[in-house]
């Protein structure tokens, strides 16, 4: 037992030491910027030590009435001035360092995040959500840059703080340091003492703000339901009653918690009034100077400070280290790369042809076995069955989102392994259930796949697929602004404008996966010219789970459980008494 | 802002308390310079140990005095923070569950659990350290201020001059940054909005070969976003360096004064101590008050959203009929209604009319988009008509109150969800005590009953979290037999059938045509199966009524049906 928990401590630590040095490899591009900060963070604690010194001094001049240096303090005053301004200008630069030095790491990793997404497999994508990704490059990018800039400018400057302060009180007096330095565990002690104790509280009040939350969730996303139930008042009691309890545990929580700074200043009030004391009476005894006591009084205070500092930031980095785990973790996927001499372009006829193709995703759930197809140019091929039964699976392989397990598939009689992915997928116009707009206006969508095309091209094409009329009557025509989510346009539109898009471009061989499934059928039924008019002499392939959509294709394919069943025409498929004439029926018999 | 301010009213004990408090303790520390003074003029020129270790162990007793007041003060902030932001809570609550589909559509789900949660944490914190530090660090400033009037007046003079300057410093900074990090926040949005974007299109990015160009859209995203920052950054980070410099500054003149002060006889060794300690304790307190108002920033733009909140009222005002209803089906009247969502300009649904019978059967068909759920979303009135009225049992629908009108009705909403709980609990969704046996009976009656005894503990059932437990057509059945146990006058069912099997969806209709007291029945839908034994068809085309009447009149008068029905029963 003893021995797991040592291992595991050792993975993290070497998993952490891994992170670090990737991190440091990111900085190396700004190591100027470093060790100016370094540099300079290191001149400005080291002369903001110095300056109790020499208040000290400046203190030690002025005694008492008649008894006062003026040549001396003017000298001693001078060179405070000169130290604040070093001083001063030194922070300014190492703060503008440490900005440029984790503003820009955080901008290079995420270049680094992007670049990688983009080359990612589609097979990754599948498995992440979206927000799961965002996540990591936005919030996690944006708290490792913060404890990134944090433990450059606590860390290092509180580190030698504390070792100048020592040094500085050293060189004073020896046993006044060993009063201060002997007392200083006391107020770490404490503070951790208080920092476990609410511990309790503080997951205490976390269960209480989950169930919370889960209550709001429900609620707020159920708002609608509960009105036309006049049910409003339903959810109130439940909701109150843990409301107040998270109050009460919130109280426990925040002021255990909050008993840290009052305690450790006590503490460090207490050291102040030991070093008061003793200095006063060293002083008396005249082992000691007034300025000397002042400056050891400047220092008892400061010298505390950074240790509370430095364990805040402890955390922080921990925090920082993990979000830059989750973001390497990311950029370190390994990419299914194209390797060798590769054909870079192809422009086919639209053959295609599918040889004992097998595939699946998890390699313990057969999906497609041994498919076999042969698709001459210009042929409408349909593809149909239940649900999960590989229809768009076989689009997955076509367009080489997926690589195929074993057997072949190829385009005007080449290997689409032996070409690059681009050159593969150059070959085909894909329209698909999810109708994905980018955020811009609809000319930049439209014109995506072809962005020389002149005005003219764009509207033969919208023409074409019978988008141009109702683009035409939006306010501000192609160049409408639409957001994330398509905005104001209706699922038919949006579909109309991903078809315009396929028509700018033309490519030999289309795909139209689940394309019209989420309009209804009168729409689907007007905008059936379009895609008539984009399929007119290229090979296509249909997946659709409405049958009345493909009743015209030259050959259908039925699947099920990842083989193909049955295949022929509509009627003859119908008249054959098979499956899919199960299928058909049970959509249409009433 | 000042709209929550009512909420620390009720805490107005805590709230005075808090700081005065935390006052207290600061006072006690100023005093901390004064003893050092004695121990300097009194204690070291005289050489009397005694007195020496007498303000010491004094200021030990003022360091213990401060931690029972600082304790205090953080019992009583913390106290008067979280029972605030309760407060503040269950009303936001309270409120969000007032609003009409409307105001829900307009503010939207995700940024209500937003301001729910997330806001009002960081404005609990906000309070809480307001109440502990606001107070205490001005409070620190303008009393080192004072004290050092107390020790000389020429000295105080410097001291004003420079809490003068500090001020105008930390102003100025903050003046010229704020609307700067609202930028970089502005930029940020755009990053988050490329990325997301090149990941919901990953498929047609890589269909169209657009990766070169997506990526380079967000790298320039990403690069204004980091350029903005670093401009920002430097002006931040001018903030310490320029404190540092007018403190120290102040310091040296302090000094110098000092030493002509002393030279002349009229202040002594440790006042000049005691001055340089009080202007070091300023410093020390503007670090604090900096990072404080970092926070204070935040948690007002938090107050500002959780206000608007708060003062978002329903658009719609509630009627004061009472009506006593007998429970039977009831008549609904539309007449020449219109309906606009939000500011658009187009009217979602216009010169609606018809009038249905006590226990007629309607249905509604259109396209997507074409107007049926707003037109049935308007009967239990969950928006207001922009014009005309719509009536039930012969009243307009705005004079009833809501709960007189609500409970004649049913709805069976398009996405059939289950709110966590068991079986019971979701049956019993707004109505008082239901027997068993009657939940039964309309389980029965929505072919329902099966999926409740086969789970088991049957109505003790509790439903995950999802509903992923049922099949999107149990979940539509259990649905139903929840509206069904309203025993409303008028049964709405929005599309919900759709994923019910032919001979459920028949049974069913049966089943309800069957019911005792069978109530007015409206069934939207696509398929044109589901409608055409309707006694009234309401076709909906962009909003418009495209065509009424039963099955047969409509495939012959109504062009819009017939395509409809044409594109679902092809007849090859």
């Amino acid at each position: 037992m003893r021995n797991v928990k040592k291992t595991q401590e050792k993975n993290t630590a070497a998993e952490n030491f891994r992170i670090i040095r990737r991190i440091l490899h990111y900085l190396r591009r700004y190591i100027f910027f470093m060790i100016a900060a370094f540099v300079f963070a290191g001149i400005s604690s080291v002369l903001a030590l110095y300056l109790p010194v020499f208040t000290g001094d400046a203190v030690d001049l002025i005694v008492t009435k008649g008894r006062v240096d003026f040549g001396g303090l003017k000298f001693i005053l001078m060179e405070i001035a000169v130290i604040i301004v070093i001083c001063a200008i030194s922070q300014w630069i190492t703060n503008a360092c440490n900005n440029h030095v984790a503003y820009s790491t955080v901008r290079d990793i995420r270049n680094d995040s992007i670049k990688k997404i983009n080359s990612l497999s589609i097979a990754y994508h599948d498995a992440h959500r979206t927000g799961e990704t965002v996540n990591r490059v936005i919030s996690d990018a944006d708290q490792f840059s913060d404890g990134l800039l944090l433990g450059f400018t606590q860390f290092f400057t509180g580190l030698i703080t504390i070792i100048g302060t020592l040094v500085m009180m050293l060189a004073i007096d020896l046993r006044i340091t060993i009063l201060v330095v002997v007392m200083t565990p006391l107020s770490i002690l404490v503070a951790s003492f208080i920092a476990s104790s609410s511990f309790r509280f503080f997951k205490e009040q976390s269960e209480k703000r989950g169930e919370q939350t889960s209550i709001i969730t429900e609620m707020i996303e159920q708002e609608k339901l509960m009105i036309a139930f006049s049910a409003e008042n339903y959810a109130g009691a439940d909701f109150e009653a843990n409301n107040e309890e998270l109050a009460k545990s919130s109280l426990k929580a925040t002021f255990v918690s909050s008993l840290t700074n009052p305690s450790t200043r006590f503490i460090n009030n207490m050291i102040y009034a030991c070093v008061a004391i003793f200095g006063a009476l060293l002083v008396v005894s005249g082992e000691l100077s007034v300025g000397a006591l002042t400056a050891f009084l400047g220092y008892a205070n400061q010298y505390t400070k950074p240790f509370n500092e430095i364990s805040g930031v402890v955390t922080e980095l921990q925090n920082a280290l993990a979000c830059a785990g989750r973001l390497f973790e990311l950029i370190d996927e390994k990419i299914a790369g194209d390797s060798g001499e590769l054909l870079t372009e192809l422009s086919a006829k639209g053959e295609v042809e599918l040889k004992d193709v097998s595939f699946s995703y998890d390699k313990n759930k057969k999906l497609l076995q041994s498919v076999n197809i042969h698709v001459r140019p210009g042929e409408r091929y349909a593809i149909v069955g239940p649900t999960g039964c590989g229809k768009t699976t076989l689009i997955n392989l076509l367009m080489r989102f997926y690589d195929v397990d074993s057997g072949k598939i190829m385009v005007d009689g080449t290997d689409i392994m032996e070409m690059e992915k681009k050159a593969v997928r150059e070959n085909y116009g894909m329209v698909l259930q999810d109708t994905w707009l980018k955020p811009g206006t609809i000319r930049e969508n439209i014109i995506m796949g072809k962005p020389e095309a002149s005005d003219e091209e764009m509207i033969m094409a919208c023409k074409n697929s019978h988008a141009h009329s109702f683009i035409k009557q939006l306010e501000h025509g192609y160049d409408t602004v639409i957001g994330e989510d398509g905005g104001a346009l209706s699922q038919g539109q949006k579909q109309l404008i991903c078809i315009s898009r396929v028509m700018l471009t033309l490519p030999p061989m289309l795909i139209l996966d689940e394309a019209t499934s989420s309009i209804d059928t009168r729409t689907e039924l007007k905008i059936q010219d379009a895609f008539a008019e984009m399929m007119k002499g290229r090979t296509s392939f249909i997946v659709a789970h409405r049958l009345s959509t493909i009743k015209n294709a030259d050959c259908i394919l039925v699947m099920k459980d990842g083989n193909i069943i049955e295949q022929g025409k509509h009627e003859a498929l119908l008249s054959a008494g098979g499956f899919y004439q199960t299928l058909y029926k049970s959509q249409f018999e009433h | 802002m000042k709209y929550l301010l009512k909420y620390l009213k009720s805490y107005k004990l805590e709230c005075v308390l808090g700081p005065l408090f935390k006052l207290l303790e600061a006072s006690f520390e100023l005093f901390i310079p004064l003893l050092v003074r004695r121990i300097i003029d009194a204690g070291i020129a005289d050489r009397d140990t005694d007195y020496i270790i007498k303000n010491g162990a004094l200021m030990v007793a003022l360091g213990l005095i401060g931690l029972v007041c600082s304790l205090a003060a953080q019992y009583f902030s913390a106290k008067a923070a979280v029972f605030a932001s309760a407060a503040i809570k269950r009303d936001v609550f309270r409120n969000i569950m007032s609003l009409s589909y409307s105001e829900i559509d307009n503010i939207g789900t995700s940024t209500m659990i937003t301001r729910m949660t997330g806001d009002i944490n960081t404005l609990q914190n906000g309070i809480n350290m307001s109440l502990r530090l606001l107070l205490r660090s001005p409070f620190v400033v303008f009393g080192a201020v004072i004290m050092s009037f107390f020790i000389d007046l020429k000295a105080a003079g410097i001291f004003v001059l420079t809490v003068f300057l500090l001020a105008v410093v930390v102003y100025g900074v903050m003046f010229i940054t704020s609307p700067m990090h609202k930028s970089v926040q502005e930029k940020l949005d755009n990053v988050t909005l490329s990325l997301r974007s090149s990941l919901n299109g990953v498929r047609v990015i890589r269909a169209f070969g657009l990766e070169k160009s997506m990526q380079k859209e967000f790298t320039d995203a990403n690069g204004d976003l980091v350029h903005l920052q670093l401009r920002t950054g430097k002006i931040s980070a001018l903030l310490n360096p320029v404190t540092f410099v007018l403190i120290n500054a102040a310091t040296i003149w302090l000094l110098w004064s000092g030493a002509v002060s002393v030279d002349a006889g009229t202040l002594t060794q440790g006042s000049v101590v005691a001055l340089i300690n009080y202007m070091s304790q300023i410093l020390v307190e503007l670090i604090k008050l900096a990072n404080m108002i970092v926070l204070l920033t935040r948690s007002f733009a938090c107050a500002d959203r959780i206000a608007a909140l708060l003062n978002t009222k329903s658009s719609m005002k509630e009627g004061t009929l009472d009506k006593e209803w007998s429970g039977k089906a009831c008549r609904v009247d539309f007449m020449n209604c219109g309906v606009r969502y939000g500011k658009s300009n187009e009217k979602a649904l216009e010169g609606i009319t018809f009038s249905v019978m006590p226990g007629e059967t309607v249905g509604v068909i259109g396209g997507t988009g074409s107007g049926k759920t707003t037109l049935i979303n308007l009967i239990p009135r969950l928006y207001d008509v922009c014009d005309g009225s719509i009536k039930v049992d012969g009243m307009d629908v705005k004079e009833y109150r809501y709960s007189a009108l609500r409970k004649r009705i049913a709805v069976v909403p398009q996405k059939s969800v289950l709110i966590s709980g068991n079986i019971r609990k979701n049956m019993l969704l707004g109505s008082e005590e239901i027997s068993d046996e009657e939940i039964y009976a309309a389980l029965k009656t929505a072919e329902a009953y099966e999926i409740v005894k086969g789970k088991e503990g049957a109505l003790d059932y509790v439903v995950s979290h999802d509903g992923t437990d049922f099949s999107g057509g149990q979940r539509q059945r259990l649905c139903i037999a929840r509206a069904l146990l309203k025993k409303p006058g008028i049964l709405i069912l929005d599309d919900s059938t759709s994923a019910l099997d032919y001979a459920t969806d028949a049974a069913l209709r049966k089943n309800l045509k069957a019911m005792k007291s069978s109530p007015t029945v409206f069934i939207v839908s696509q398929r044109t199966a589901s409608i055409m034994y309707a006694d009234k068809i309401i076709v909906l085309d962009e909003g418009r009524i495209a065509g009424m009447g039963m099955h047969e009149e409509l495939m012959e008068s109504c062009p819009v049906y017939r395509e409809i029905y044409e594109s679902q029963n092809y007849s090859g």
